[in-house]
């Protein structure tokens, strides 16, 4: 292995004292700014809206969820519940707004989040009916974005009984409904089981209009 | 465990050909693919006024560089300051103020991307299209082409052959066209691998829309929020830049922990494996480019011991040590990735100076967060695009200075001496870390009014020195409870984003064309074999014992000292 090689990097040039130089560089940066403002920057970012619209216009869009024509929400995006007939998602330390999306950046050794976590698992405890050593810890803790739009199977299956009685719907098709919106790991491989769960608020709604033919959105 | 695997599988097997390919691109021979991109590029050389077989010497190469920095930078941070009298904002974002621009417009010029600002509701789509994703493409491109350049150095140059017949002086070491370097593989890698990776995520459900988001009522109406904006825009062409390019930079304020930002397990594995694809690549790169492989394979097997190394470490701490137990484990996490792949990304992140995230990295076990600060210190595990080999030589130098002091031989490398001046120039770059790095957090942590922690105790020395050491390696990732969006650390992180970047990129590309102009002696059994695993062992050593042990007192006292007072509880 000689270093000669090295030349084989470009064709040497005929006269090497002629084909160095380090004029016009003003000229190039500007052109470069332009290249990449506009060539780069710009049209790049048109191209890929393009594509994706063309190609999957729905996740293009938003992943928007639609009943009866309105936009009630995005599967991508958790929405607060609070009545007691609906599954509750986790806590946010945006306050589910997508335009404050945070998380709550508490440390672990933070005294502060101990003692949320600990009234939240009372809290919950107390709502579900459960004893606090039964509550999945993602139902407890605020996620990394604000808007995480699934919770465990865990965390679901203990709200179950609970959302059964405020509807009046039997505690088997509740856990029917879990059932058919718990997603597995992606390509039986990838991520962690979830339900997302405003589609299954949204599904629970729909199920309770058919059986007891009452709006759906009350309260 | 699935995720780790696949991750560092599909980079290996994928970044083997890209950096072959990548060798081809930036060796400017005739190669498939050139009927179309020559089509390409003859208009763009003819506005830039160059000719792309010209040379260009180690100085006129940096000026370029600096140059259309400076450029870039202004008129990007003009679009920020202006972005709200501009056309494109559906969603009224405001003009910047000119601290908050200034900072921002650096942390994306020296490919940090370090935000002091929530991107969905500070940014207009223009500012995101012209002013971030411009530079997000065209910086790590810059990073590459110095690098490129510094290896066409090392080997002597690019007319080496020449200046040998010419009587080695009289002419300069021709390291190559600033210009061509930049452009060829930004159209013909990177873009159409953004291009790729931007259709695949948004089949996941990242958008890509030039409409503003709907405003909609929450389906509890008994709920105190009213309504929900939705904020949508041309994400994931953004999105796929940002982690490809190892930026970092996400369109939303937290980052790929945002579900619309990195919607499933599979969009987290695209995202994951782009964090460290081209990294990768460019070490392979090295093989085609010099045309030695066992020095392809030295850098190689190094960062590939120290990448698996650091993420398995972080993957054991976050998914199966005793903290991860905590109930607060899910604190900053999403149900849909978990805690192993949320680890491997923190790892990988902060490996590659890419600085996006999936998990909030505050509320880390502090074991993971030492794993993160001390992969961006070190700074050259993969690296940055460019400035991660960049760096690498660096320590290659030092090491292969220091291996031949302990074995009494001449310090050389392929052949050329390494002398005094070479030293004094790398001991400057080695001296300036720990120097701004230390005395910054110091500074900051004596004037509580400056330093704006949100947690107490020995977490935040990690919040105030993670966000600085965060800076200076370019990462842009950062323990983000600490209240940052204040002149103070918009000014000081600006100067630490510039001083991170500029002297590190510059300064190996000087020492290289140094050794260019030096008398090259035949290598022999005689000479120090760096291309061997023992020299290997060395090198990690010096890079783990150089890096760390400098900082080893600022760790124990943050981290470490967390991470105790954790388990004590």
């Amino acid at each position: 292995m000689s270093i000669q090689n090295a030349n084989t990097i470009t064709p040497t040039p005929a006269s090497p004292s002629q084909a160095i130089s380090d004029k016009g560089l003003l000229r190039g940066a500007i052109g470069l700014a332009i290249i990449s403002l506009v060539g780069f920057g710009l049209l790049y970012s048109l191209a890929g809206v393009g594509l994706g619209q063309a190609l999957f216009p729905s996740a293009a869009n938003g992943s928007l969820i639609e009943r009866n024509g309105k936009v009630v929400g995005s599967s991508l995006v958790a929405q607060p519940f609070a009545d007691a007939r609906y599954f509750q998602p986790r806590p946010s330390a945006a306050g589910h707004d997508p335009m404050a999306v945070a998380g709550s950046n508490q440390a672990r050794t933070n005294p502060d989040l101990r003692k949320r976590i600990d009234e939240a698992l009372m809290g919950a405890a107390q709502r579900n009916g459960v004893d606090p050593s039964a509550i999945a810890g993602d139902l407890v803790t605020q996620s990394g974005g604000g808007i995480d739009p699934h919770i465990s199977p865990q965390a679901a299956a203990l709200q179950a009984d609970r959302v059964a009685r405020a509807r009046g719907l039997g505690r088997a098709g509740v856990e029917a409904l879990i059932a058919r919106h718990t997603q597995n790991k992606q390509l039986g491989l990838l991520g962690q089981p979830r339900v997302n769960v405003l589609e299954l608020n949204l599904a629970l709604d729909a199920a309770t209009s058919a059986e007891v033919n009452a709006p759906a959105n009350g309260g | 465990m699935t995720e780790f695997l696949l991750v560092f599988a599909l980079a290996i097997g994928l970044g083997w050909p890209l950096g072959r390919y990548l060798a081809a691109v930036m060796r400017g021979e005739p190669m498939r693919g050139d009927g179309l991109f020559l089509r390409l590029e003859r208009p763009l050389y003819a506005l830039l006024g160059t000719d792309p077989q010209r040379g260009m010497s180690w100085r006129g190469y940096a000026g370029a560089f600096l140059l259309s920095n400076g450029v870039l930078g202004v008129i990007v941070w003009l679009i920020l300051m202006t972005q709200a009298w501009l056309p494109l904002n559906p969603n009224g974002a405001p003009n910047m103020s000119w601290d908050l621009a200034l900072h921002t417009m650096v942390s994306f010029l020296t490919n940090t991307n370090q935000q002091h600002y929530a991107g969905q509701a500070q940014l207009s789509y223009l500012a995101h299209m012209m002013g971030i994703v411009s530079l997000q493409i065209i910086t790590p491109m810059m990073g590459l082409a110095l690098v490129v350049a510094t290896l066409r150095a090392l080997f002597g140059g690019r007319n080496a052959q020449a200046r040998k017949a010419d009587g080695q002086d009289q002419t300069p070491v021709d390291v190559g066209n600033y210009w061509a370097d930049v452009i060829r593989p930004t159209l013909r890698l990177m873009l159409p691998l953004c291009l790729l990776w931007s259709v695949l995520l948004t089949s996941q459900g990242v958008p890509a829309t030039l409409d503003g988001g709907p405003v909609l009522a929450p389906v509890d109406a008994t709920v105190q929020m009213k309504e929900q904006k939705i904020p949508l825009g041309p994400v994931s062409p953004m999105v796929s830049i940002k982690q490809l390019g190892t930026n970092g930079g996400g369109w939303y304020g937290a980052n790929s922990a945002v579900p619309l930002e990195n919607p499933t397990p599979l969009s987290n594995l695209l995202e994951t494996l782009a964090l460290i694809l081209i990294p990768v690549a460019v070490v392979f790169m090295i093989a085609g480019l010099t045309g030695r492989r066992r020095f392809a394979a030295l850098v190689l097997g190094t960062m590939l011991v120290m990448s698996v190394a650091s993420a398995g470490l972080a993957i054991w701490s976050e998914g199966f040590s005793s903290t991860s137990q905590d109930i607060a484990l899910m604190e900053g996490k999403e149900v849909r990735f978990g805690a192993a792949p949320s680890a491997l990304w923190a790892a990988l992140t902060t490996q590659t100076s890419n600085g996006s995230v999936n998990a909030m990295h505050d509320s880390l076990a502090p074991l993971t967060g030492l794993v993160t600060i001390s992969d961006m210190l070190i700074n050259a595990i993969w690296g940055g695009i460019g400035c991660g080999l960049q760096q690498f030589i660096v320590y290659l130098l030092l090491g292969v200075f220091l291996a031949g002091l302990m074995t009494g031989r001449t310090p050389e490398l392929f052949g050329r001496k390494i002398e005094a001046p070479e030293v004094k120039l790398l001991a400057v770059l080695v001296l300036l870390q720990p120097l701004i790095l230390l005395g910054l957090t110091a500074i900051t942590l004596s004037v509580p009014s400056l330093t704006g922690n949100s947690n107490p105790g020995f977490h935040a020395i990690s919040q105030v020195f993670y966000e600085y050491a965060s800076a200076f390696a370019n990462n842009g990732s950062g323990f983000e409870g600490l209240g940052d969006a204040t002149v103070w650390w918009n000014l000081t992180c600006s100067f630490v984003l510039a001083a991170g970047r500029y002297p590190a990129l510059i300064i190996p590309l000087a020492i290289a064309a140094m050794l260019a102009r030096k008398r090259q002696a035949p290598e022999s059994t005689g000479s120090l074999q760096i291309e061997t695993p023992t020299f290997a062992l060395t090198l990690i050593a010096v890079i783990v014992i150089l890096t760390l042990l400098q900082f080893m007192p600022v760790l124990v006292l943050g981290p470490v000292a967390d991470h105790l007072s954790l388990i004590a509880r």
